[in-house]
Order: structure tokens, then C-alpha cells, then sequence
């Protein structure tokens, strides 16, 4: 049987089986094995489910299907038909981003476990509700049901990022939900306005209506700005920088992926069939695209917490990610898309190394850190492994995507914007290489030690204090102390990252290398994603004949 | 235009709750907001047509847009569920507010935590005696980093009042 005929079928499942799954999850009251099991399990299922789609739209295959199974009845446009189902549809590109979003998903849960932030009973549930939000999202070939799905991806965003709320204040939350209703909102009226004006909300219905009638391409620009504020593009990026620092580290990066970027998705779809990648707008995508980059770095310089310069480092990545958008042309989408998918994982690495510093000794502020390179080798070689390639460093993922970015850039004669590329590339590695010298260069600050073990203690009870009480027991060694009474007695085996959660950020780590080395099959991968959007005509072909 | 009037007055009414401190005027202004949309959401089936949207039930060219009113209903229903959430923050935090006076944090108010308002410097101390501007009353609250940032309680009070 062919693959490409069964899956379409299926395609609801992604939504459905982790939204049932997270409600047994909350279902499951004492049992926190049983929730780590079920969470993991459906992370597992998704990303196996999601390998199995890039495979098979690699070929530029689109799987379409849609939900309820109306009869279609003919619009008459072109011998057309469509029907009001709700139509399902799975490209290279939403597939792509998919199976990148269920690492992250992996990653993120499993430094949540280690931190033992998944004990809450509502974690794994949360978790599992946001997966299928984002599968929802990714997958769904209309406005009004891109809603609807960006919302059960936020509703239990909005769960997460206040459950660190007791610990850390509510205003975080309060700005991000403020923020995100006011988009929402926003979304709501532009579908409004695109449903008065083209009398359709089904996208490939919409193909191309923009380029024809001014009333769309303004309402397309309303609901292309509401996107945008939840993509936290300049000038709209402000509350990204407030919320997401605001959050426990695993919270942190899971979000990093999802949000931002499932936003970024819908504006490169978006643009791709509403506007037909319309050319007489993309000086303005441009102009926004350069800002944000520009903006984001300049932004990180003034931070003094690692995590809150690797969100302002967020904003401004994004801006490199939509130049695909400003530029639409197959190398600028190839490139952009690949930068995607690159970003994606490196940014939650770093996310996840930095946090696993802050996780065990309390702070994450750079001045009172210091000196981790001897004292946390690994994480150290993590971050450097991850901080390079976001910076744009040749053996890294992150140097083709930039590299390719900037060709693009140039091929278009944009010669402006590839110096804005650029030169926030090397204000990038300035602000890579002041978390480095800060943590992990230079003598480590003398309260360390006491600091980490009165957080631990705060955070987690007496039970990491043991080998505290070790060191504390007098030693009657008479001769010449052994290694591991001097470690002791130094201090040095007292507070150490735990394995568990060193391993989730350099799994992330590897993964990049994985993709600079092995560049070719992922860039052939975007290259399929990005001429699926400068062909939108395949996308509304399958989905009318599905 | 009945409708174009109603969001127009919607729309202008939540900015400007919007505009305010508390965290649960905000979110009225959000309530108006979402009906705002709402109603435009509502106008973009055509409103002339009023007859139920059922075969058999009215004439074809009569018959209302469903598909309209079935959007309605999916985001009257989130906006109402994110409504109850930031009203639910609004009271349950009282620490640190983003855009509130402690005192006048509805959680406050719901616990009856409300004390009076200094007015004036206090009588015990020995600053009263001076009369020095800079020595009024000061009150501490506690900012993110743990530090105490001091306010001095007469601007405040001659600012609200």
C-alpha cells in the first residue's frame, strides 16, 4: 500500500491522541511515573509520526484530508471544488517544522523531569495539550481553525509559564497573557475582515485573492500584523523580552520553539497563498526583517541574566528567519527555512545548558557566576558547541544557514540587508562571548558554593545536602590526605549539575552538529518546503482533491 | 451600521480601560474588546439576512450565513475562558503588580487587608519634628531583585487624590 494514500486518514490523530492522552494524564492523581510515562510515550509517538511525514513529503508529496467528510460541492472557480470540512494539510515544510518541535518537546520535558518541575500534576497534561495545539496549527489549512489552534496551544502555555508564578511573581504571565488576548483578538478581526471581503476563510480557497482585490490583501495585512506580535517581530517584540525570562528554564525553552515559531510557519504560509508571494509588499517585510535583527541584538547588550540575552538574541534571530519571507525567492525560503529549523534547536539548547547552570546554582545572573569552564566542563563545551553555531561558526549548522541567508540576500542585490546580517552576527558572537567570559571563564565567586546549596535547599529540600554533611565530619586521616578527601575538603565535589540535566541541552547540541555536518540532506529537505510555497498551486490542487 | 457604530463605541471604551492601572479594569477592557471583534466577526456574514440558517426553514435568500455565527460562538467561548484566567491572576497575586498600587489590589480589598493610608509623616517617629520634606514617611516594597525601593508616601497620596 502506498503510504501517501493511508496517512491523510491519520492526520487528525496528531491532534486527538495527545489531547486525550494529556486529559488521562490529569486523570492520573498519585501516580507520577505513570504521567512521565504517558508524556514521554506521546512525545515519542509524535516524533516517530512526524519522521514518518517528512519522509514521505519529501518528495514534495502533500498529504491532504479533510475532517467530517463533507461532500464537496463546486465553487466554479476553475473546476474547482471545495466543501466547509475542516481541511488537514501536510507539506515538507509543516512536517519539517513538526518533527523539529517534537525534540524540542523531548528535550524540554526531560530537563523538566530532572528538575522535578514535571511532578506537578498539570505538567505533562500541559505539555501533552501544547503538542497538539502545535501539530494543529501546523497542520490545519484554514485561518479560522489556525485560531482556534493557536489558542489551545497558548491556553496551556498560559498554565506553564504561571506555574512558576509562586516562585518567581505573576507579572510575567499577566504580560504574557495581556498580550497574547490582545493578538488574538486582533487575529479575530482580521479572519472578520478576510471572510467579509474574499467570503472564504479556507486558505487554499484564498490562493492568490490578495493579489487580486485590495480589500483582502488589507485584511490579509491585519491578520499577518496580529501573527506577527506573537512571532515578537520589531516593533511588536517587547513582551517576549518580559515573559519569557519570567519562567523556569525548561518552560523557557520548550516555548522558544513553539510560539515564535509556529507563528513564523503561519506568516510563511500565509504569505505564500493568501498573497502569492506577492512582490509589491516585500520591501515593507524587509524593512521590519532588518529592525528586528538589528533591534534584538542591541537589546541583548544591556542584560545582565543569561537567559534574558538569549531571548533578546531570540527577537533578533527571527528577523533573519523572516527574510525568507522579504526576499521569496527559492534560495531566500531554502535558506530561511533551514535557518528555521537550526534556530529551533540551537536556541533551546542553549536554553537548556544555561539553565541547567541556573537550575543548580541559583542565579543566572553572569556576575555572580564564574569560572564553570573548570568546574562544568560539559556544559561548557555544550554552550560553546551551541553559542558558535548561533553565531554562524563554520563546523555548526548555524554557519550554512547564515551563509546561505546572506547569499540570498545578495543574490537579490539586497545589499543592505546582508550588512545588517552581518554585522548582528558579530554583535551576536560579542554577547556569545560575554556569557562565556562572565560563566564560564574567570575565578568562580567565593559565596558560590554556599549560595547553590541554600537554593538547593530552598528548591528542593535537605536532600541535596548530604555531601554537604560529608565534608562537614571530621576527618582523622593521619598522613598525606587522598584525592578524595582534598576534592572534599576543597569543596569541589559539593555541588555539582547533575548528569540528567547536562544531557537534554547537549543531545540538542549534537543535533546541530548532526545538521552542519550532515547539511546537505536537510537543506535538500527546505529546498523541497520552500518550492512547496513558491508552488502554493500543488497545495490548493491537493487540497481540492483530497 | 448599527453594528459599525457598536464597535466603533466597543473599541473606544476598551482602550481606554486599557489605559488604566488595575489589572481588573484591563481586563474588562479586554471583555469589550473581544466583543468588539465579535460583532465584526458577526457582520462579516451579511447581516441583512436574519432568517435561521436551517434547510427548510426559511427561505434560501433569507437564510442568515452560518458559518459566521459558528465562529462567533468558537471565540466567544476562548475569550471567555482567557477572560476567567486573567481575572483569576488579577486576584490571586498581590506581591509584585506590574501596574497596581498595593493598596489597591482587589485581593486586598477582597481580604479586607486595607489599612488606612498614612497621611502625613507618622507621629511616633522623630522625623515628624523636622519637618524636613525629604523625611516623610517612606515605605518599602520589594522589587524583583530583593532590594527596597523607597517611595515616599505624600507623593502618592497627593497623586491619587
Amino acid at each position: 500500500m502506498n503510504l501517501a494514500e493511508i496517512l491523510p486518514p491519520l492526520l487528525p490523530l496528531l491532534v486527538g491522541v495527545p489531547l486525550l492522552l494529556g486529559a488521562a494524564g490529569a486523570a492520573v492523581r498519585k501516580n507520577k511515573l505513570a504521567r512521565h510515562i504517558i508524556s514521554m510515550g506521546t512525545l515519542l509517538a509524535i516524533f516517530a509520526f512526524s519522521v514518518l511525514l517528512v519522509v514521505v513529503t519529501s518528495d514534495g508529496t502533500i498529504l491532504a484530508h479533510r475532517v467530517g467528510g463533507w461532500t464537496p460541492v463546486d465553487v466554479g472557480s476553475e473546476g474547482q471544488t471545495f466543501e466547509i470540512a475542516i481541511p488537514f494539510v501536510v507539506d515538507a515544510l509543516s512536517a519539517l517544522v513538526l518533527m523539529i518541535i517534537s525534540i524540542l518537546g523531548i528535550a524540554s520535558v526531560m530537563f523538566a523531569m530532572a528538575t522535578h518541575e514535571a511532578r506537578a500534576r498539570f505538567f505533562h497534561p500541559f505539555v501533552l495539550v501544547l503538542m497538539a495545539g502545535v501539530a494543529g496549527a501546523l497542520m490545519t489549512g484554514d485561518i479560522f481553525n489556525l485560531f482556534v489552534f493557536i489558542e489551545v496551544m497558548l491556553l496551556p502555555s498560559y498554565g506553564l509559564i504561571a506555574m512558576m508564578g509562586a516562585k518567581l511573581g505573576a507579572h510575567g504571565a499577566r504580560i504574557y497573557v495581556s498580550v497574547n488576548l490582545m493578538a488574538s483578538t486582533l487575529l479575530l478581526v482580521g479572519i472578520a475582515l478576510v471572510y467579509a471581503t474574499a467570503g472564504t476563510v479556507n486558505l487554499a480557497e484564498l490562493h492568490g485573492a490578495a493579489l487580486d482585490d485590495p480589500a483582502v490583501a488589507i485584511a490579509g495585512g491585519v491578520v499577518l500584523t496580529a501573527i506577527s506580535v506573537k512571532a515578537a517581530v520589531v516593533p511588536v517584540h517587547g513582551w517576549l523580552t518580559r515573559t519569557y525570562p519570567m519562567t523556569s528554564p525548561a518552560v523557557t525553552a520548550l516555548f522558544s520553539g513553539i510560539h515564535t515559531k509556529v507563528a513564523i510557519y503561519a506568516i510563511y504560509r500565509i504569505y505564500s497563498l493568501l498573497f502569492d508571494g506577492d512582490e509589491r509588499f516585500l520591501w515593507v517585510a524587509l524593512i521590519v526583517v532588518s529592525a528586528t535583527m538589528l533591534i534584538g541584538v542591541l537589546g541583548a547588550i544591556g542584560e545582565k541574566t543569561t537567559r534574558s540575552i538569549l531571548v533578546f538574541h531570540m527577537i533578533s534571530q527571527i528577523g533573519y528567519i523572516l527574510i525568507g519571507v522579504g526576499l521569496f525567492t527559492t534560495l531566500g525560503l531554502t535558506a530561511a527555512i533551514f535557518y528555521l529549523l537550526h534556530h529551533m534547536i540551537v536556541k533551546a539548547s542553549l536554553f537548556l545548558s544555561t539553565g541547567a547552570i541556573e537550575e543548580t546554582y541559583g542565579t543566572g545572573e553572569i556576575e555572580k557566576l564564574g569560572g564553570m569552564l573548570r568546574r562544568e566542563p560539559l556544559i561548557a563545551i555544550t554552550f560553546m558547541a551551541a553559542a558558535l553555531s548561533l553565531a554562524g561558526l563554520p563546523p555548526f549548522s548555524g554557519f550554512v544557514a547564515k551563509f546561505s541567508i546572506i547569499r540570498a540576500t545578495l543574490e537579490e542585490t539586497h545589499y543592505w540587508v546582508a550588512a545588517v546580517a552581518v554585522i548582528v552576527s558579530v554583535f551576536t558572537l560579542l554577547s556569545m562571548l560575554k556569557i562565556w567570559t562572565g560563566v564560564f571563564m574567570g575565578d568562580e565567586p567565593k559565596d558560590l558554593q554556599e549560595r547553590a546549596l541554600t537554593y538547593q535547599e530552598r528548591m528542593h529540600g535537605k536532600r541535596y545536602l548530604r555531601v554537604e554533611a560529608q565534608a562537614e565530619t571530621p576527618t582523622l586521616t593521619v598522613g598525606p590526605p587522598t584525592s578524595t578527601t582534598l576534592a572534599v575538603l576543597s569543596g569541589e565535589q559539593e555541588v555539582k549539575v547533575p548528569a540528567k540535566l547536562i544531557i537534554p541541552g547537549a543531545l540538542l547540541a549534537a543535533v546541530t552538529i548532526f545538521f552542519g555536518v550532515g547539511a546537505e540532506v536537510l537543506m535538500s529537505l527546505s529546498a523541497t518546503a520552500a518550492e512547496g510555497l513558491l508552488n502554493p498551486e500543488i497545495y490548493v490542487e491537493a487540497v481540492s482533491g483530497a | 451600521m448599527s453594528i459599525a457604530v457598536a464597535v466603533g463605541l466597543l473599541t473606544a471604551a476598551a482602550v481606554y480601560l486599557f489605559m488604566q492601572r488595575g489589572m481588573v479594569r484591563i481586563v474588562l477592557g479586554f471583555i469589550l474588546a473581544s466583543h468588539a471583534a465579535n460583532l465584526m466577526l458577526f457582520a462579516a456574514g451579511n447581516v441583512a439576512y436574519r432568517e435561521v440558517p436551517y434547510i427548510g426553514g426559511a427561505a434560501l435568500e433569507e437564510q442568515a450565513d452560518p458559518l459566521p455565527q459558528a465562529f462567533v460562538l468558537t471565540a466567544i467561548v476562548i475569550a471567555f475562558a482567557i477572560t476567567m484566567y486573567m481575572v483569576t491572576l488579577a486576584i490571586t497575586t498581590t506581591t509584585d503588580d506590574d501596574t497596581e498600587n498595593e493598596e489597591e489590589s482587589p485581593a486586598k480589598v477582597l481580604y479586607g487587608e486595607r489599612r488606612p493610608r498614612p497621611v502625613g509623616p507618622p507621629a511616633d517617629a522623630g522625623v515628624a519634628e523636622t519637618g524636613d520634606l525629604d523625611d516623610v514617611a517612606v515605605k518599602g516594597i520589594s522589587t524583583d531583585s530583593g532590594e527596597i525601593a523607597v517611595e515616599s508616601s505624600e507623593d502618592e497620596t497627593g497623586e491619587r487624590k
